[in-house]
């Protein structure tokens, strides 16, 4: 097999048994990236020069443990020290960071050598990656479809193997959607089991850093090392991380699965529903109990979620004001028309939109009536899956409503866009972890599953999806890009 | 003026907590360095940043709230404040909105003889913005530079009821209230660096109305003088513009010292809406009631007490009391003075007319002085040994204020000491009537003024050195001989 397509767990044998160095495998990456970014646009900044130089220090040292030598990508929302951090937007385009985010640089403690970073739609507001500033990303199973977003620089990259894995961010389905579009394993873990460090908000109180990759094995590798309390972020959580390996036995006997009928209604692709239920028959030909349950609150909230994540992003982003870094307009003659134009110039038409959806949801005399309301709302968005969870391990769901669309065809109308996420938004609103999981192909297009669990029981989500795995072949699937 | 108007004021004060870093970062909080060395990525609002709430700006909040008899909830939160000035980098200041750390409570002012207590509304934690350096004045400068030093310092806005009904009671009102927080150690309290600032709330009402009049606020008052100063001013607007028919804008104002009025700044319509929400990136507060009963425990003495005790163990007088404990080191010199010194009413009598005069006239804190109280023991002990006498002491006290030499040391090098000794005195007061024979007759003739003739030449000819209570019994038993 090509080393573009094994996982991190193979290519760390490759690199202890000294198959390989990670020089030469830093390079074979970086030859699969130039021959394949003019179609694919994935990366935003690629650091070869930087990467490489680790690569032969690694080779010095000759210690290959864990993710020593192990290539990764970040999505461009990461913060990198002396790397340009654009977060896909022009207001950002010279940005250099003198800080990494924690995930990021636990990353390259434990030896991974970062190649670049990844395209994203801007600010991470958005489904498709067309949100970018810069460019859009292509699907790599059908160039003229999206990657779905706002991770899909991220996701089409490992799917294409430009990279082993990859570290996106989720705030209402943007690793799990980009994920099922592309055919690959996407984490979003429990709020509050990575740290936020270094990672530029989007919705504060919804964003989760999460992984992609190939495998669940992989996946539960890359958790391993970003998960636990980081006392830089407040809202980190102090609980014990457990070896998420040790969840991978196979084995979901008796183990309960609810499958929510709402999230199989509600302009749900029929086929992707044919193909959820078949890998929830398959679950339960494996010896696990599975049983229809309601969400009843679900259906509300993606309007509660256009009130809190638009609210916080519009406190989160007054900050890019031209003063200290980012964009300025130098023309300005006063410092009101200086925010306004740097802004005006800065920031695309999407973030401008929830800018303003979030100043109004803010204002004095509407507060009452859409954000506290949509608080309210989110409560009891969390109390039903409470409910569930009090007699089932796990949901199961489709991941997205449909497989990935054509690059072009969803940017007219927002709100259209906004249904893509329909599935993965309540999993933000209630904090739980979320995974989506290749389970099929529709129309050649790749769909995955969503698990849902228990607050900080990832290891649940790792348990069943390693099980359907050892039992599917799914996860083997490969696009077909024409370049070696 | 017709009719009799009565004036309703509430302060709000913001007081800087003495943290050795700032709120949510471990930037430094020193005073007077140069402009932006004192600054991170957090409290410059970089990408990415987090807070991480400074547990001794926690602890000093609730200390306060103890001195001031507050109520401190066993939950508060911290909320974003939301505005855009180029001196606050994230464009919102963490705050606290809805549930501040310290809820109702009172002090105590005393204004002529009588006590009055002014209710506390709330006191609630947040953090300071930056400050604009400009070429000049504001209006004309090309551009202004920004410091943000300040940023992030913590800050303690204590919020008081309209309780106060004249300019003195709200001087009143801020002088306690300072006394308050330098005795229980939580702020500097120095205004004209701004760690203790107050805005003004005004309205006038006519005698008898139950409802308040508008009020405006003024804002940045950073001394006593010029709090009572706009406090005048604005009431006496204010009436002015009722009795003529006017109507009183709600607005914001501003003080200025050099042509002593207040200013409109903006009006209610132009005010900010601040969009309040809470801080998705700090969890709520839980406040244990052991953390507040151990800092309860631990309490300096506060004036109150100080007060009762200078009363009830020394005998002071009431007003003597009041003086001495508005600031904890004057209380401290005192304190150090009597403990050597037993006449406790003389040592407050100097404290408050030398002492206070020469602090005054140098515009000095007694912290500042360049003697100890033991000094000034020492002179009470040389007049009562008779070695000086009242006048020379003052000027002993003056030079010893000045130069911070011992007083002996000052009374050697000035031969200042007082001639108290019988026989020096015997043979200077014979020269002196020998010298006057004249006189003499006509002291022997009944002129009473010849006495007084001779008092003066003594002490001329000691150079005022001579002990008058000495010269008088000497200078009588001497004339009486003569006469003989
Ligand atoms: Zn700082």
């Amino acid at each position: 097999m090509e080393l573009h397509q094994l996982t991190i767990h193979e290519l760390h044998d490759k690199l202890a048994d000294r198959e390989i160095s990670a020089e030469e495998l830093a390079s074979s990456f970086f030859s699969r990236i130039n021959a394949l970014e003019p179609k694919l646009r994935a990366f935003l900044t690629i650091t070869e020069e930087k990467a490489l130089k680790q690569a032969r220090e690694v080779d010095k040292a000759g210690k290959y443990e864990g993710l020593t030598g192990i290539p990764f990508g970040l999505k461009d929302i990461f913060c990198t020290r002396g790397v340009r951090t654009t977060c896909a937007s022009k207001i950002l385009e010279n940005f250099v960071p003198t800080y990494d985010s924690t995930a990021g640089r636990r990353l390259e403690e434990q030896g991974g050598i970062l190649l670049g970073k990844l395209n994203m739609d801007e600010f991470a507001m958005g489904s498709s990656t067309e949100q970018s500033a810069f460019q859009s990303t292509c699907n790599p199973w059908d160039l003229e479809r999206v990657p779905g977003g706002s991770s899909g620089g991220s996701a089409a990259a490992v799917a294409a193997g430009e990279v082993p894995f990859a570290l996106g961010t989720d705030t209402g389905g943007s690793i799990r959607q980009p994920a099922s579009y592309c055919g690959v394993v996407g984490l979003k873990p429990t709020y509050g089991r990575v740290s936020r460090w270094g990672v530029i908000a989007f919705a504060s109180s919804l964003d989760q850093v999460g992984v992609f990759s190939r495998d669940i094995r992989d996946c539960a590798l890359v958790l391993n090392i970003i998960a636990g309390k980081d006392p830089l972020d407040s809202t980190s959580v102090n609980l014990e991380v457990p070896d998420y390996t040790s969840f991978l036995d196979g084995e979901v006997r008796g183990m309960k699965i609810a499958y929510p009928r709402e999230y199989f209604q509600q302009g749900v692709d029929e086929q992707i529903k044919t193909t959820v239920m078949q890998a929830l028959r398959k679950f339960e030909a494996m010896g696990a109990i599975i049983d229809e349950v309601s969400l009843p609150h679900s259906e509300y909230a993606l309007p509660a979620y256009y009130l809190v994540a638009p609210a916080e992003a519009s406190a989160n982003l007054a900050r890019f004001d031209g003063v200290r870094y980012g964009l300025r307009d130098f023309e300005a003659q006063n410092v009101v028309d200086m925010y306004s134009q740097s802004r005006s110039q800065g920031f695309g038409n999407e973030v401008k939109r929830r800018i303003m959806l979030g100043t109004y949801a803010l204002s004095s005399g509407y507060y009452d009536a859409y954000y506290l309301k949509a608080l309210k709302v989110r409560r009891l968005i969390a109390n039903d899956f409470d409910k569930v969870f009090a007699d089932f391990d796990l949901i199961v769901s489709p991941t997205a409503p449909t497989p990935a669309f054509k690059l072009g065809e969803q940017t007219g109308d927002p709100l259209t866009l906004y249904m893509n996420d329909i599935l993965t938004v309540p999993v933000n609103m209630a904090g739980l972890p979320g995974m989506s999981l290749p389970c099929g192909l529709v129309n050649g297009l790749p769909v995955g599953m969503q698990l849902i669990g228990k607050a900080f029981d990832e290891g649940t989500l790792f348990k069943a999806a390693y099980a359907f795995e050892q039992n599917t072949d799914y996860h083997k699937m490969r696009p077909v890009l024409g370049v070696k | 003026m017709g009719k009799e108007f009565e004036i309703v004021i509430g302060l709000e004060v913001h007081a800087e907590l003495k943290t050795a870093t700032k709120a949510f970062c471990s930037c430094s909080t020193a005073f007077g360095a140069e402009p932006n060395t004192q600054v991170c990525p957090v409290c410059s609002g970089f990408p990415g940043m987090l807070p991480v709430l400074n547990k001794k700006m926690v602890e000093l909040a609730i200390r306060t709230g103890i001195a001031l008899n507050s109520e401190i909830p066993e939950i508060c939160k911290f909320d974003r404040k939301n505005y855009f000035y180029p001196d606050l980098p994230k464009a919102y200041q963490i705050s606290q909105f809805d549930l501040p750390v310290c809820k109702g409570g009172y002090l105590d002012i005393e204004v002529d003889g009588q006590t009055k207590r002014i209710g506390i509304t709330r006191a609630h934690m947040e953090e300071d913005a930056g400050k604009l350096v400009h070429q000049g004045d504001i209006t004309t400068t090309p551009f202004s530079l920004v410091d943000l030093n300040r940023s992030g310092v913590p800050l303690l806005e204590i919020v008081s009821e309209p309780d106060m009904r004249s300019a003195q009671e709200a001087r009143a009102y801020m002088e306690k209230l300072r006394s308050i927080l330098l005795f229980a150690g939580v702020s500097d309290c120095k205004m004209q660096e701004g760690s203790l600032r107050c805005d003004a709330n005004v309205s006038v009402r006519p005698v008898g109305q139950m409802e308040f009049g508008t009020r405006t606020e003024t804002k940045n008052l950073n001394s006593f003088r010029s709090l009572e100063k706009s406090i005048e001013y604005e009431a006496r607007r204010q009436m002015e513009a009722i009795e003529d028919g006017e109507e009183i804008v709600q607005e914001t104002r501003t003080w200025d010292e050099e042509k002593q009025v207040t200013r409109s700044m903006r009006s209610k319509e132009e005010a900010h809406d601040y969009r309040y929400f809470p801080e998705p990136d700090l969890p709520p507060l839980k406040i244990s009631r052991e953390w507040v009963n151990t800092i309860a425990a631990q309490m300096p003495e506060l004036p109150e007490q100080a007060r009762r005790r200078l009363v009830e163990e020394y005998g002071l007088p009431e007003y003597d009391a009041a003086i001495i404990t508005l600031n904890p080191d004057y209380l401290n010199f005192f304190d150090q003075c009597i403990s050597s010194y037993k006449d406790a009413k003389l040592v407050s009598n100097w404290m408050m007319s030398e002492l206070n005069r020469l602090l005054n006239q140098n515009n000095m804190e007694i912290g500042e002085c360049r003697f100890k109280p033991a000094d000034l023991v020492k002179i009470l002990q040389l007049i009562d040994d008779g070695s000086i006498s009242g006048k020379m002491a003052k000027t002993v006290f003056e030079e010893m204020f000045n130069s911070g030499q011992a007083p002996e040391l000052i009374i050697k090098e000035k031969g200042m000491a007082q001639i108290s000794d019988e026989s020096t005195l015997i043979n200077l007061i014979d020269g002196i009537i020998q010298d006057n024979p004249k006189v003499l007759e006509d002291y022997k003739n009944g002129k009473e003024k010849a006495f007084g003739f001779f008092v003066g030449q003594i002490m001329k000819a000691s150079k005022g050195q001579a002990n008058p209570g000495v010269v008088n019994k000497l200078l009588k038993e001497r004339l009486s001989s003569s006469e003989m």
